[in-house]
Formats: C-alpha cells, structure tokens, sequence
C-alpha cells in the first residue's frame, strides 16, 4: 500500500494473425500504481500507444474478476503471472518491483491459435463441449422433481469443484505439452459424479476425448503443472478419473 | 473402428499403454534387482536363480516377449508422444518460460532420462542379452550351470563400465521419481486417502532399487581388488 | 392516463391463472414447421443462452451472438449470491404467492403483477431444469438441496452453488446449447456483435452483425429476434459489469422503435470494492452474504476520517465509541442487513459529511468489519471446546477460523484486490452500480414495441420494478429463456409458417448495412485526440455525481446538458486507431461508448421526470423529515416507456399505469 508509483519495462509479444510471424517489442510504462491491477496496467500501456499513434495491443479482458476466463495472459513465464489460484484480472501490481521487466506472452498452443497479439482462439473447448460436455434433457416443465434423487454431498461437492473450471486455457498453456486433459477432466468428472450424468457417461468421455485428440492438444505425461497454474486450483484427480471413465468405457 | 484400436489410438489410451508397459518394467525391475542382490551373498542362489531364468521355457518363451515387446512400446510410444507433445505447442515457443514453478525437474524431462537409459540398454545388451542368446540359441552350448556369476563378476571390473552404470542408475532413479506415480496416475489410481501412500512408495522405490543396483556393481568392482 | 400505443397484453382471469390459461390459447407451430422457421438471439447469458438452447430443441433454427469468444463468459457467469425459488423445502411457509408478493414489494411497487406472479410461478421448474442437466448445487448431509436466505424476506428460498452460482447455471445453459451446437440445430457466432436489426414491413427480420475478428459486416435474416444483451451499467464507466457489457443491441432497436422503459431504475451495491485511484477500470462486488455477519462502520469524528484517510490513523486504533454504526443507528431492527438501496444511500449520506475513509479523489468509502464477529464466534467455539477462561489470542484464533470457513473465498479476494488481510483489519467497501432494472419495454409475451423483436433478461424492464431483491436477476433470466418466451415466440412465429427464409438482399438490409459501414468509416476516419476510454471515464463522472445514488433537479438538468456537450465533442475528438477491416477493440469501444453517451441523456431525462423517490431511483426533493424515500403512486404508479424520435432529448413518454389488485401498495419500513 505504501509503495511508490512504479516505472516498468514490458517485453509483449505481438502478432497480427495466426499466420503472421510474431515477435517481442518492447515498451516502457510509468506511474503504475501498485493498487492497479495488471490489466489496469495494460489499458494504461495502450492509452500511451493509441496517444502516440500506434496500434494498442490486443487482449481478451471481459468481468475483470476472475470469473469469466477470458484472460490469458502468459506473463514471466507463467500462465496469469506470478500469483496461484488468481486469473490475470486479479493479478495486482503490488506484486513487481519498480523497475522490473515483465514479459508478456499469449497461451502458445496449436490448439489455440493466435487471433492477434495476446489474443488466441479456444473454440476448440467449445467444440469439445459440443462433442458430449452436457445431459441430454429438454426443458419441459415437467423434469422430475429437483429432491427426487439425493445425492451424496461428498460427491456433490466433488461435481462442485469440477465445475468450478472457468475454461480460460491456463493449463494448455502451462502443460509442457499444451495438453487440455485437465479441462476435459473436470466437466467428465463433473458429470461422472452425479447420477444424472450416468445415463451417456460412455459417450460422453468418449466423445469428448476424441474431439480433444482431433483438436491438435499434446498428451498428458502427469507433470502437474496445470493443477498448480489453474486458477481455480482443478485438481489431477479428475484427470486419474477421466482415465478410469475412459477405460472403463469400453469395457461396459 | 474396434473399440481397442481406438483406444489404443486415443491419447489416454496411449498414455495407459505407456503406464502399463512402465508398471511391468518395474516389476521386472524389482525382480531382476532381488536376483542380482544374492550374488553379493551367494553365487550358488544366483547362479541357480540365473539358470532358472534363463532357461525356463515360460520365462523364456513367455515373459521374455513380454519384456521386450514392452520395452519396446514404451521407447517408441516415449518418442511418439515426444514428437506429439513437441508439435502441440504450435509455431511458436515461449520466449520465457518457468515450468520450475509448478513441476519438477523430472517430470519434465522423462524424454532425456529416458534416453540415457535406452543407451545404457543397449549397452546391457550387448554385455548380457546378445552373448547370452548367442551362447544359448545359436552356438547351443551346453547347458553350463555355474558360468552366470563369474561373468557378472567379470563385467563389474572395468572401472569405466562401472561408473556408466552408476550415472545410468541415478538417470533411472530420476525417471522413476516421476514414473511411478505418473503410471498409476495414468491408470486412473489416484485417490485423496491413497495418493501420499503412492507418493511415498514411488519415492521408496525410484531411490531404493536403482541405489541397489550401484551397491551390487560397486560391491562386486571393490570386490575384485 | 395509460397511453393507448402500449397494449401489455395481459391475459384476463385471476392471477394465478393468468399463465396457465394464456399458455392453453396462444397459437402453436407444429414440429415440421418450427424447422422452417429462423430465429436470432443476441446475447448469450443465462436468458439468451436459456432460450437459444430451448428454442433448439424445439426444432427452430437458432442463430446465436455473443461479442465474447465462447458463449460461455457472458457476464451472468459473475454472479454469485444465489437464484430464488418458491419450492418450500424448508417447510418454512414459502410459497409462489410470498416470491410474487416479496418480488412486487421489494421493487417499491413499479413492476407488472402479471408478469411478476408468472416468474414466481416458473421458478421451482428452474431448479428442477437445472438438476436434471448436472447443476451442482449445494446440498446438506442429507443429499438434499440446500437453501439460504437472502435480504428483504422471511423464508429460505436461495438455491446456491457455493459464491458461484451464476457460473453454474450459466454452464448448465451452455452446456444445453452446447448439444444443439452440435446437432446443427444452433448456429453459435462467437465474436460477433450486432450492430443494428433490419425492420422488414414493420417486423423484426434480421440484424447487421460485425465479425470481430475479421471485421466484416454481415446480414442475417431470422423471422424473430429476440435481444439477450443484458443491462446498460456500464453507462457508469466504473460498474461491476463486464468491461464488454454495453447497451448497443437495446439502444439499436430503441432507435427502431422498441420502446425503453425506466432507464433511470439502477441498482447501487452496497458491498463492492471502493475505487483506488483514478486507474480503476472496474469495481468489484463483495457478496451480500458479508452483511450478515461485517458491522458497518465510520469514523464519528471528521477529524478522525481525515486522519484514517491520511494514513496517520489505522482503523484498528479507534475507540469502540468514535465509531459510528451508521445503519445499526438509524435501522435498528434491520442494522446492517437492510435492502441494497437504503444501505446504499446511508453510505453516500456518511461520506457525504466527510466521514468517508478511502484516499481516493471522492474520499468515499465505508468500513465493513468483522472484529466483533471474530470475537463473538471465537468465544462460542472455546465454549464449545470446553475452554472457559480462554485468553484473547486463543479466541481469535477460533474466530478466524469460523469466519475462514464462512468466507474465506472472498476473503482471499478482498486482500488480492487490495493486499490487506480482512481478518486484521476492516474492509473498506462502498456502492456501486450493478444492475439496471429498467430496459426495453415489453408486453406479457415479452415482445418489444417492436414486431418480432424480444427482449428477455436483464434487457428488458420487467420483473423488478424500481428496486431488485437478491438472487433474483438469475431466476428472471432462466424464467424469459427456458419457461417463457419459447411457449410466447409461437404464437407470433404461427402466422410466418408459409413465409420462407428471409431474403437478404432486399433495399432494408442494403441500408441498413451502409448505415452501419459509414458509422464504423466515420470511427476509424476522425482523426481526434482523445481515446474512446477518456470520454467514458467522463460520461462515467457525469452520471455517477449527478444521476447516481441520489438525484436531484438541477443536477439532472446539468447531467442533460453535460452529457449532449460530451457527446459532440466525442463525435469530434475521438480517436480510434487501427482499421475497420481487422480486431481492432478500440472501434468496438468506439461504438458502445457513442450509445452510452446518448443512453445517458435519456437515462437523465427519466430520472428527472420521475418526480418521486422510488427503490433504487432516489430524488432528493422527494424524502420523508427522516431522509426516506417518498413514493407518489398518485401520480409514478407507471412504467415511463420512452419512443424514439430521432435524438434523446426528442423522446416521446408514453405511460403504462401500474394496476394493483392483488396487493395493496404501502410504504417499505425497514427501522
């Protein structure tokens, strides 16, 4: 609270489309106050570059706390920065140093495609859910009683945990081998737990690992990065579920 | 397309291979060590212990394809993965990247700890395996029941091939650091009341046996003065 | 009185019967021609996202738009409190007559009754709905689910999902469409905004939409277009909406037609993070459930505010009574737990005299403090530890941990935001804007004045009247997407069975495409000085100082004519770098901020007219001797709908009276 206003070097990688050939430019910022958050840092560095005529940078950026998962920003060499369990949005500024250099990087993923600077393309989660991440109900009116089935208030709460991914790509993009078994993991595993999701759990972890596969993310060697790096702290044992679901799959 | 093929196809499926194959290696691991252990107390059990394997025909003829057929799904697929993972990260690498703050140093580098321990096999090969098939399947020599420990003593008096060895076992309690966990992982075993039991275990034994093996070809290399 | 251009359409026979028999006589599509038929949906939050995927399974063809890069992130996703439902699990009287009746009240009495008993009536089908597709919601040992209550009533009705139920109900939605993306039956446009609807005879029949990513401008043609966009807080500059949330598709079609009614009807947050400095891009919202247990406080000495403010004095160091318990004080049966607005105002009032504890330029903010419920649970817990003497420490030390337990989330978030630990020293917290209650107008079937065109969610005026209770916004938006207007948008869409796809390359679509390439050419062609985000910031200033938490006449007349100087010298001065064939974020700011700024002059225009103080609309003339607010339902009973008449200040007033007949209007008392 009592540090001073800070003077920054930012190293940002900038590229103007998936085909472009990217590179680091780099920028100087001044008068940072530490209560600012990184994003606020940001729009401060584009104030500066639309001023001198130059093109801002592009980021995605949408609620601004920590829930959306638009933001993803690689910064020093970690997805969303320095700080565990926080998205960039939440990251503040308290955490550098006057003077410090801060290197600015988009997920880098052939599953995520770069749109342009610090922007990438996800759709590929998207088509994962699409491919089985949901329960086949309509909506009638006439669904059976909420109460009707209990359920186990571990294993909700389990579901709970699961859910609780924000689909941002932290752990595609701090998997060494850009591998989305994580995301993945947490909605089989959301579904896996509850009854409901019982009736299509086959096709579902088939479905969507497949569609995974076909999106062009790594393999999955259990190094844990992600676990550590996702923001909302998704735990590995939903990916050792995911391999049971699987396996179990084609046993049934 | 076959459920299996597609699984075998699938990268979870691929990853459960490479466990599976990993989970045999280290049983055999731990059985090859307990026989090697009693050539520091026992020529006689060794030596019996050496014939019994080496001629058996359901370890020879059964278990031994297994064995390779399982070392070798496990250096292809390691390559195979490699090569996947490698590609995944797209055009471009990160310019700085800290996987120090969240993953070990093994985990990240099976692929050159794997390496080193593919040369050390070949090198195990041609030391044992090749003389030992030659021996046995293309000059049919007699069965010779006592010739197993002074050949192993034989090849722990080169002070070179001692130290490979040696490096060649820390490699492999470094990849083991990570392996054995990492392959119950990848068969679904993991569970909040039995993961730090897994976790402690691996540790036991990705340190314990690959020290073992280092005390049996110092023990044997010291010996020899 | 009423006007007769606005026909609400509300079917006849008793209250609770309303829906049942208008849902028996509206007009339906047999299957094989839903599959005939187009409809656009705008905006895919929970109501937009809820109706696509509905719609779908019905068998239209849903052509979805969100401006985010998966429908996923639409801002619904941040809310976190919890969604109400009549289902009475609790046994605790709750019924839909008590949701309908607290709905109608805490909305200070300006929402429809038809309207408001349907949305109670639908809310226990959500639940169900949301059980059936793998909401987690939270549940006891039971394995039932579990409920909480909320501010403003007497019953436990507030379904959760840990602080993150907006996520979870928004992903059960998304995962609905999800499905029907991929059966083909929803053609989802990630990174698409709308940049006008195209009126074809009279009827909504498609929208100009820009691609985001290429910049290219694009026609789709629908027979219905239903606008899911959300609310307009963001006129504020500083909210706690999204940084993308913005009025553009429901100012669009205000200017087409749609009426827009009770702008000025905003909620103002009690809990949410004061502002830092003048960096600030957005506030955060610190959930209600903290008002349960944090006493709200000010220093009572100005001297001492200035002192905590300078940082000479730390808040920890002053006296039990130099303190003043502002909402304890002056509301001693609700105390700290009374509805968003009146909690709302007394802050403004005590920073208002200079009791404010923020060093920031409005040196506004207040205390929420939570010392004495660590010391009131810590004491409990060494009592039921069986320590009876306990030292001072040790009972910190329990208290901590029982609050950990209670709010440790957002506890953690509190001191990520501002780097101080809520457990050492009180949280400094202050309004702000979180949700529009009004919108665009809509009848029963939550058409728009517009043919075809509907409004659901936020986006519309409906439900809430002048003031929202908690945990409503996420059963209003489910309620307009799963319940109601798929059963509504039939009986429009019956009649357009023979009709066929809707040409694109009519004279209608040719202009409004060149109206909209010329906005975007004059954007990227004037060369100004100023970027997009300066003019919002000093929108932001105007409307917060002068049409904010308190309102008076000269002061709305100043914002009128404040915000039409703004709004030229934008036109002149704004400066938007890059291309319009390309990303280019700028432009995108560009076009939200140019509606904002004429939204705000209609927004001012309707505050001033609302001569009375009413929920969330609060006008300083218009107060009891104790400085309440002072409804007129003589002369305010209605919903004020605003047309169109080419500029804000030229908009026509048109009244829809307010008819009470099943409950009788009083006067809100929460001492």
């Amino acid at each position: 609270m009592s540090k001073e206003r800070m003077k920054l070097k930012l190293k940002v990688w900038r590229q103007n489309g998936p085909n472009e050939k990217g590179k680091i430019e780099t920028y100087k910022v001044s008068d940072i106050s530490p209560d600012s958050s990184f994003l606020e840092m940001m729009d401060i560095l584009n104030e500066q570059l639309i001023n001198e005529g130059k093109e801002p940078v592009e980021f995605d950026h949408d609620c601004r706390e920590g829930i959306c998962g638009s933001c993803s920003m690689f910064i020093n060499g970690e997805a969303h920065g320095p700080g565990k369990r926080m998205t960039t949005c939440q990251l503040h500024m308290r955490k550098f140093n006057d003077g410090d250099t801060i290197t600015i990087e988009p997920w880098k993923a052939k599953g995520f495609p770069v749109i342009k600077d610090l922007m990438v393309d996800r759709t590929a989660f998207d088509r994962i859910m699409s491919a089985g991440g949901f329960i086949s109900v309509n909506t009638s009116g006439n669904t059976q009683d909420a109460n009707a089935i209990p359920i186990n208030k571990h294993d909700a709460d389990k579901a709970m945990d699961a859910a609780t991914c924000i689909g941002c790509g932290a752990c595609v993009a701090t998997c060494k081998n850009a591998s989305a078994m994580l995301f993945v993991s947490a909605k089989v595993s959301q579904f896996a737990l509850l009854p409901q999701g019982q009736v299509e759990a086959v096709e579902r972890v088939q479905n969507m690992v497949k569609q995974m596969d076909k999106e062009g993310f790594g393999n999955c060697s259990n190094t844990g990065a992600c676990e550590v790096e996702c923001p909302k702290g998704i735990s590995l044992e939903n990916i050792a579920r995911m391999n049971r679901e699987y396996l179990k799959s084609g046993m049934g | 397309m076959s459920w299996t093929k597609q699984f075998f196809k699938s990268s979870i499926g691929r990853k459960f291979g490479m466990a599976l194959s990993a989970l045999f290696l280290m049983i055999f691991l731990l059985q090859h060590f307990a026989i090697n252990f009693t050539s520091t107390f026992s020529p006689e059990i060794f030596n019996e212990l050496s014939h019994f394997m080496g001629t058996n025909p359901a370890v020879q003829f059964l278990l031994q394809p297994v064995l390779i057929f399982g070392v070798l799904y496990h250096f292809i697929m390691g390559f195979v993965l490699q090569a996947q993972n490698r590609a995944a990260r797209g055009s471009y690498k990160y310019v700085s990247y800290k996987g120090s703050e969240n993953s070990s140093w093994f985990s990240r580098n099976m692929i050159y700890t794997g390496l080193v321990i593919l040369c050390f096999l070949g090198l195990h090969f041609y030391d044992f395996w090749i003389p030992e098939m030659n021996y046995k399947y293309i000059e049919f020599n007699p069965a010779d029941t006592e010739r197993y420990y002074p050949e192993l003593v034989h090849k722990f008096e080169n002070p070179i091939r001692v130290s490979i060895y040696v490096i060649s076992f820390v490699l492999l309690a470094m990849h083991l650091l990570h392996g054995f966990q990492s392959s119950l992982q990848s068969v679904g075993a993991s569970h909040p009341k039995y993961s730090s039991l897994i976790e402690k275990l691996g540790k036991g034994y990705a340190i314990l046996i690959p020290a073992g093996f280092i005390f049996i070809a110092l023990f044997h290399h010291l010996s020899h003065f | 009185m009423s006007s007769k251009v606005l026909d609400s359409k509300i079917p006849d026979g008793p209250l609770a019967e309303k829906w049942t028999h208008h849902k028996n006589n509206i007009k339906l599509v047999n299957p094989a021609n839903k599959r005939l038929i187009d409809i656009i949906i705008v905006g895919t939050g929970l109501a937009g996202g809820s109706a696509a995927a509905t719609l779908a399974e019905l068998g239209y063809n849903v052509k979805a738009f969100c401006y985010q890069d998966s429908p996923r992130r639409a801002h619904s996703i941040a809310a976190q409190g919890g969604i109400n439902a009549a289902k009475n699990y609790q046994g605790d009287g709750d019924s839909t007559y008590r949701l309908f009746y607290d709905t109608v009240k805490g909305g200070d009495y300006r929402s429809r009754e038809a309207n408001v008993y349907r949305l109670a009536e639908v809310s226990t089908n959500i639940i169900d709905q949301c059980v059936a597709q793998g909401v987690p919601f939270a549940r006891d040992y039971g394995g039932l689910l579990d409920n909480r209550s909320f501010g403003g009533v007497q019953v436990s009705r507030t379904f959760y999902a840990k602080g993150q139920t907006g996520q979870q109900l928004l992903l059960g939605c998304y995962s609905a469409m999800s499905r029907q993306i991929g059966k083909g039956k929803i053609k989802m446009y990630n990174r698409h905004e709308m940049m006008d609807i195209v009126i074809v005879n009279g009827k909504a029949r498609g929208i100009i939409a820009r691609n985001l990513i290429t910049g290219e401008i694009e026609r789709h043609s629908a027979h219905a277009v239903v606008i899911a966009s959300g609310g307009y807080g963001n006129v504020f500059y500083l909210s706690t909406n999204a940084m993308g949330s913005n009025t553009s598709a429901t100012w669009k079609i205000h200017k087409k037609g749609a009426f827009f009614a009770n702008p000025c009807f905003t909620q103002i947050h009690p809990t949410c993070n004061p502002q830092h400095g003048d960096q600030q891009s957005k506030l955060t919202l610190m959930s209600e459930s903290l008002r349960n247990d944090g006493r709200i406080w000010v220093p009572s000495r100005k001297e001492d505010a200035e002192a905590v403010r300078e940082g000479r004095l730390k808040p920890i160091d002053i006296a039990e009574e130099d303190r003043d318990y502002y909402l304890e004080r002056k509301y001693p049966s609700f105390g700290n737990l009374t509805p968003r607005d009146v909690a709302s105002r007394a802050a403004k009032e005590r920073c208002d005299a200079g009791h404010g504890i923020v060093n920031n330029s409005t040196k506004e903010g207040v205390f929420l403090d939570f010392a004495s419920a660590i010391v009131r649970y810590g004491k409990e817990e060494a009592l039921v530890k069986g320590i009876h003497n306990p030292a001072d420490a040790q009972i910190r030390a329990f208290g901590e941990e029982i609050v950990e337990a209670k709010y440790g989330n957002l506890f953690e978030m509190y001191e990520n935001i501002t780097g101080d630990s809520p457990y050492k020293t009180p949280m400094k917290i202050y309004p702000a804007v979180h949700y529009t209650m009004g919108g665009v107008w809509v009848d029963y079937n939550l058409m728009t004045s517009i043919p075809g065109c509907y409004a659901i969610g936020e986006a519309n005026f409906s439900d809430h009247g002048a003031n929202r209770l908690g945990a409503s916004a996420l059963m209003q938006g489910l309620a307009d997407g799963y319940f109601v207007l798929p059963y509504t948008i039939g009986d429009y869409l019956a009649d357009d069975i023979r009709t066929g796809t809707i040409r694109t390359d009519t004279t209608e679509f040719d202009e409004a495409e060149k109206a909209v390439k010329e906005r975007i050419e004059f954007f990227v062609n004037n060369k100004g000085k100023h970027s997009v985000d300066y003019f919002h910031r000093k929108l932001g200033k105007i409307m917060w100082n002068k049409a904010g938490m308190s309102r008076n006449k000269e002061g709305l007349q100043e914002a009128i004519a404040e915000i039409r100087e703004l709004r030229e010298q934008f036109r002149k001065e704004v400066k938007v770098p890059g291309k319009a064939d390309g990303l280019n974020s700028e432009l995108e700011k560009a076009g939200r901020v140019a509606d904002f700024l004429e939204l705000g002059e209609l927004f001012a225009r309707d505050a001033l007219n609302r001569n009375e103080s009413c929920g969330g609309h609060f006008r300083e003339e218009h107060k009891t001797d104790e400085g309440e607010a002072q409804r007129d339902d003589k002369n305010y009973a209605y919903v004020s709908a605003w047309e169109h008449k080419g500029a804000p200040g030229d908009a026509a007033l048109h009244k829809e009276k307010l008819v009470y007949e099943n409950i009788e209007l009083k006067t809100r008392s929460y001492k």
